[in-house]
């Protein structure tokens, strides 16, 4: 029961961040700042949990706390893309201009890559795990070098238009695309939901999980492919940003003390909409939109790595 | 019965178990005995599905486990390797619930809850059942271990090497206890042994393995003989009967 307690003050303080990010120093502009505010958070809540999601599954399935799904590589695919879509069409091409597009053409390149990557990995037979991951880093650094080589090369303009879409941001998401992403995620989520107690099992390791009947490989693969199409979701919605999970899933991990995903996951998902939505607010209000959040996580989630890679060679 | 037809497990090119076969008898103890690298654990990993045989085949009561569910198979069979390695923090007694995962999904109903309760007083773990498995010792994890397979409630039991890094003391009393489980409960226990005198006293049936065949195959006292002795091990060992105990004397052998 205290598990529950702990999820409610949690929960109490999600949702007080977003009432006063939505409600403060309104000044009665229900019509015009309400809506625009309330998409943010919409969006901020909706990517929070796929991110959070994504990545405890995936640092369940790989036996890892310090990894996070960016290791294969779909953050650096989003930018090769965005920057390959610049260097050959120009910033004002259609594929760059329409968000919506924008967002259907990335979703549909990191879920193919990423379905294609495991497709030849697990036709040979079962690799281990950690095979894959060395080659969704080779992947990510290639990816990266070649879009930084095209950057280099770009018109400094048009670079402009490539760094914009380098760091993650909301404050220019588009409400048509909030609704189609926030589809996407509750559904896979919901289905994904049942296999909670299935997912305890496997982090007790792979003879375990086998000993007590849980079909450890197809399950860790249709959990890869369900964490990747969850950050190719929230990196098209608001654009890279998946180093933010490594933060939410060990606050949550160090929070909850528990092994239970139903927990786990829940408490994951509500750290991250609170220091998103928290986040966001500290940024316009305090900073005055001066920096950006992905700065503020990037520089807080280093910290936290650091921290925890420390403690993880201490208790060796 | 648990019947093993023409196994074989190839690592690269060596082949580490090759065509063997086997039967193993219910409520009887078998041990698989051997020097190291004959291929006793691949064999057991193999039986309990948790390594892909590249041929032959594993009958359980004469259905072929590949031919079973996985969660059928895990309320028949249960393994338990030498190593367990966990990321996550656990209590003794949320370690056993999860023996009941097969049957009840992580949601236990009070019939789980007594199997538990029982598991855990016939480890004799009740004292301690809340306590965390990594400020224990190697002899108490080993029983919460095995604890959980007692919980699983399988007519088969496996266990690859369960007494490594024990005291004698801990083994007498993990052996005893696998004793108990085969005599009073009904159990069929197959476990992989280094130690050939525990072998000897405590099982009904040894398998001998060597370069990944079955180079002996019968009752202990068959096999507890120095003639079989050395065609397995290559060593002269003398057996010397002391309290009905077949002790094999290989110290100085």
């Amino acid at each position: 029961m205290r598990d529950l307690h702990k999820m409610l003050i949690l929960v109490a303080l999600a949702l007080a961040a977003c009432g006063v990010y939505l409600f403060h120093d309104l000044n009665g502009s229900f019509d015009y700042a309400l809506p625009r505010r309330g998409i943010k958070v919409f969006a901020m809540v909706l990517t929070g949990i796929a991110i959070a999601y994504a990545t405890v599954v995936f640092q369940t399935i790989t036996h890892n706390r310090i990894l996070t799904p960016s290791i294969m590589g779909l953050d650096s695919l989003y930018m090769l893309l965005q920057t390959l879509l610049i260097f050959f069409l120009g910033s004002d091409h259609i594929s760059i201009m329409n968000r919506q597009v924008n967002f259907i053409l990335s979703i549909a390149a990191m879920v193919i890559f990423a379905l294609l990557f495991y497709h030849f990995l697990f036709k040979k037979g079962n690799q281990p795990i950690y095979f894959l991951l060395l080659i969704g880093i080779i992947f990510g650094t290639f990816f990266g070098s070649i879009s930084t080589f095209l950057q280099v090369l770009i018109d400094p303009n048009e670079f402009q238009i490539v760094q914009d879409q380098m760091f993650a941001s909301f404050n220019n998401v588009n409400s048509d695309l909030v609704w189609l992403s926030l589809i996407v995620i509750v559904v896979l989520i919901a289905f994904a939901w049942k296999h909670n107690a299935s997912l305890d099992v496997l982090s007790l390791g792979r003879d375990t999980a086998l000993n007590l009947g849980v079909n450890y490989d197809s399950l860790v693969r249709y959990m890869l492919i369900l964490s990747a199409v969850l950050i190719a979701v929230a990196t098209a919605l608001v654009g890279p940003i998946t180093f933010f999970g490594l933060i939410v899933a060990n606050l949550s991990y160090q929070f909850f003390k528990s092994y239970k995903h139903s927990v786990l996951l829940l408490g994951a998902i509500v750290i991250s909409v609170l220091a998103l939505v928290g986040g966001q607010w500290v940024v316009e209000r305090l900073f005055t939109f001066n920096t950006t959040l992905s700065v503020i996580i990037n520089f807080i989630g280093g910290i936290y790595f650091i921290y925890l890679l420390l403690k993880e060679s201490r208790a060796k | 019965m648990i019947q093993v037809r023409e196994l074989s497990k190839l690592y690269g090119k060596k082949q580490v178990v090759e065509n063997v076969t086997v039967d193993i008898q219910r409520g009887q103890i078998t041990s698989f005995i051997g020097p190291n690298g004959a291929g006793k654990s691949t064999l057991l990993s193999m039986v309990s599905r948790l390594l892909d045989a590249d041929t032959g085949e594993v009958l359980i009561d004469s259905t072929n486990t590949k031919k079973m569910k996985s969660n059928e198979l895990s309320k028949r069979v249960s393994i338990l390797k030498q190593s367990n390695f966990m990321n996550v923090r656990l209590t003794i007694r949320e370690l056993v619930s999860f023996g009941r995962f097969p049957y009840s999904k992580g949601r236990l109903n009070d019939e789980d809850e007594k199997m538990v309760d029982q598991a855990i007083a016939y480890m004799d773990l009740a004292e301690m059942e809340h306590a965390y498995l990594d400020e224990l010792s190697g002899g108490q994890r080993q029983r919460a271990f095995i604890a959980m397979v007692i919980a699983q409630d399988t007519d088969y039991v496996l266990l690859d090497e369960p007494l490594n890094n024990l005291d004698m003391k801990h083994s007498v009393q993990i052996m005893k206890i696998l004793r108990r489980l085969v005599d009073e409960l009904g159990k069929t226990v197959i476990i992989v042994l280094h130690d050939i005198n525990f072998a000897s006293v405590y099982s009904d049936r040894i398998v001998a393995l060597k370069n990944g065949r079955v180079v002996k195959d019968g009752p202990t006292e068959e096999i507890i003989q120095s003639a079989a002795l050395k065609e397995i091990y290559d060593m002269d060992i003398p057996i010397q009967q002391m309290n009905n105990c077949r002790i094999c004397v290989y110290f100085n052998s």
